[in-house]
């Protein structure tokens, strides 16, 4: 989870909190000075301070601070739109995990979601579990976020990273028959299913305002389908060119 | 047997190279930038290889339970092409990244103007980053070209303790051990070095500062030759501790300088033993 500065401070030495000190100063410097504005004979590469300071920040206060200390450098440089799409195409792995990780925090409304976008297209699970945090959640159109879930579950996310998971499946037939259909071709395949899909299923299958409705499963795999091999046998109804599974599924 | 290949192009390889690697011992290895085979025609081209070098093939890896870091430069050959010399500017932003534990691959290909004013800015900033600089030494008029790399570094802010020149040989391995830099030595199938001369050069000049690496890239190479030169080290005489110095303890020292080796990667899943990166849609 990410820290706030207050926990930083208590857990940072004297050295990397005196250069987190500077590093937001200088990120609130740029946050007063006139965004992105380009400065008369600097070159297209150069970075403003503050930037550089975003990517040395695990060698500075520590690679499990990294994170937190680099949502509150975005926090605090009041990042925009330019500004977190550069650090995101130009990051490192974990430097676009913290732009994913801060995004609801920063006053971008929905127009950052080309970079969530491109974080579900990864095949870096770690860019996948940062992609479907609050801002994932609330801004995502429901075919992306469906979308979204299943690459959880293909890539083996855990869906706990998946915030406000029951709020957005509750009710949602359409992500109930992608699950089953994921279900019957995993069986097919004799390959086992996720046990991560039987939390989202059980979601899904909540009506909006009641309580689980029974027999109401769109794809027929079984509502309370139990761990280990009946979950493997739950044949899906709507996909008849699917084989039976076999014995050893 | 822990081995640390210092010189490797990962991202020419497969994930069956992942795997053997790390059967043979392979547990970290660094993947400097280099040219592609075929020119880039922006600096943009080179952005993605880079971001590539830090964020994809550092996780591709890891899946495997190798560390992965990189080295970032303007190569050689592509310091000639201006399309390609504005990366220089923004080098500065990449060289801060964790996972860069140094500049390179620098140094001469046709020893031009533009080589002389590239190798030198690069040095420079590796200077400025306090990072250590991997040296490619050219393979066309090698003894000449080592002798003009050397005194460029000579006349650089970089101390010699910092640079590893590279693709050494028996011609000059004695020159590059003179000048204080680090030793590297690239095993290849045919060309270049192979792991019995390599044996008889550290016979001759011990295992101080001396670096082996595969240098496997998209040509006819071989990812397992550092475990092969340890192989024949071994039924040579020398002990564990000499290969373990020279496949390990070495590189790590060299490329330590930089602060940022990160060493401890877990063990690959044995789920995935064997089996692909996970695709998302697979």
């Amino acid at each position: 989870m990410l820290k706030s500065r207050e926990e930083l401070d208590a857990e940072l030495g004297g050295a990397a909190r005196a250069w987190l000190d500077e590093a937001l100063a200088e990120a609130a410097h740029d946050a007063e000075a006139a965004h992105d504005a380009p400065r008369p004979g600097a070159s297209p590469y150069a970075s403003p301070p503050w930037e550089l300071r975003y990517a040395a920040a695990g060698r500075r206060c520590g690679p499990e601070h990294a994170d937190s200390v680099r949502s509150l450098l975005l926090v605090a440089a009041r990042a925009t739109l330019p500004s977190v799409t550069r650090l995101y195409e130009q990051g490192t792995a974990a430097e676009r995990r913290a732009v994913l990780l801060t995004l609801h925090r920063l006053d971008l409304g929905p127009t950052a979601l080309p970079l969530v976008e491109d974080a579900l297209r990864a095949n870096d699970t770690r860019l996948v579990a940062a992609a479907v945090g609050p801002y994932a959640a609330d801004h995502l159109d429901p075919h992306a976020w469906r979308h979204a879930v299943l690459k959880c579950l293909f890539t083996e996310v855990p869906v706990a990273a998946i915030a406000r998971l029951g709020e957005r499946a509750r009710g949602d037939a359409e992500l109930a028959r992608m699950l089953g259909d994921f279900a019957a071709e995993r069986t097919a395949a004799g390959r086992t299913v996720p046990e991560d899909l039987r939390t989202v299923l059980g979601h899904a299958r909540r009506t909006p305002t009641g309580p689980t409705t029974p027999g109401a499963a769109p794809g027929g795999v079984a509502r309370t389908a139990p761990a280990g091999a009946d979950a493997h046998r739950a044949t899906p109804t709507p996909a008849p060119a699917a084989p039976a599974p076999t014995e050893e599924s | 047997m822990r081995i640390f290949d210092p010189h490797i192009h990962m991202t020419s390889r497969t994930t069956d190279d992942y795997r053997a690697m790390y059967e043979a011992g392979v547990r970290a290895l660094v993947e400097p930038s280099f040219w592609l085979g075929q020119p880039r025609t922006s600096p943009a081209s080179f952005f993605d290889y880079f971001d590539a070098l830090l964020g994809w093939e550092p996780f591709r890896a890891s899946q495997y339970g190798i560390a992965h870091h990189c080295t970032l430069a303007l190569n050689p050959k592509e310091a000639n092409d201006p399309r390609c010399t504005p990366v220089l500017d923004a080098l500065p932003r990449y060289l801060e990244k964790d996972g860069v534990v140094a500049v390179g691959e620098i140094g001469y290909d046709s020893m031009t103007p533009a080589e002389d004013h590239a190798l030198a800015a690069q040095l420079q900033l590796a200077a400025d980053h306090q990072l250590p600089a991997l040296v490619h030494t050219p393979h066309r008029d090698k003894l000449a070209g080592l002798h003009r790399t050397i005194d460029v570094v000579r006349e650089s802010n970089l101390p010699p303790e910092f640079v590893l020149l590279d693709h050494l040989n028996e011609t000059t391995v004695e020159a590059a051990a003179d000048s204080g830099c680090w030793a590297g030595f690239s095993i290849y199938p045919d060309t270049k070095m192979d792991e019995d001369r390599m044996v008889a050069i550290l016979q001759n000049h011990g295992t101080e500062k001396m670096i082996v690496n595969s240098a496997a890239d998209w040509g006819r190479s071989d990812p397992l030759k550092t475990r092969k030169v340890a192989d024949a080290m071994l039924k040579a005489g020398f002990t564990e501790d000499d290969v373990d110095q020279v496949l390990w303890r070495n590189p790590v020292a060299f490329y330590g300088q930089s602060g940022r080796l990160q060493l401890d990667v877990a063990a690959p899943d044995p789920l995935h033993e064997g089996n692909s990166i996970l695709r998302g849609g697979e």
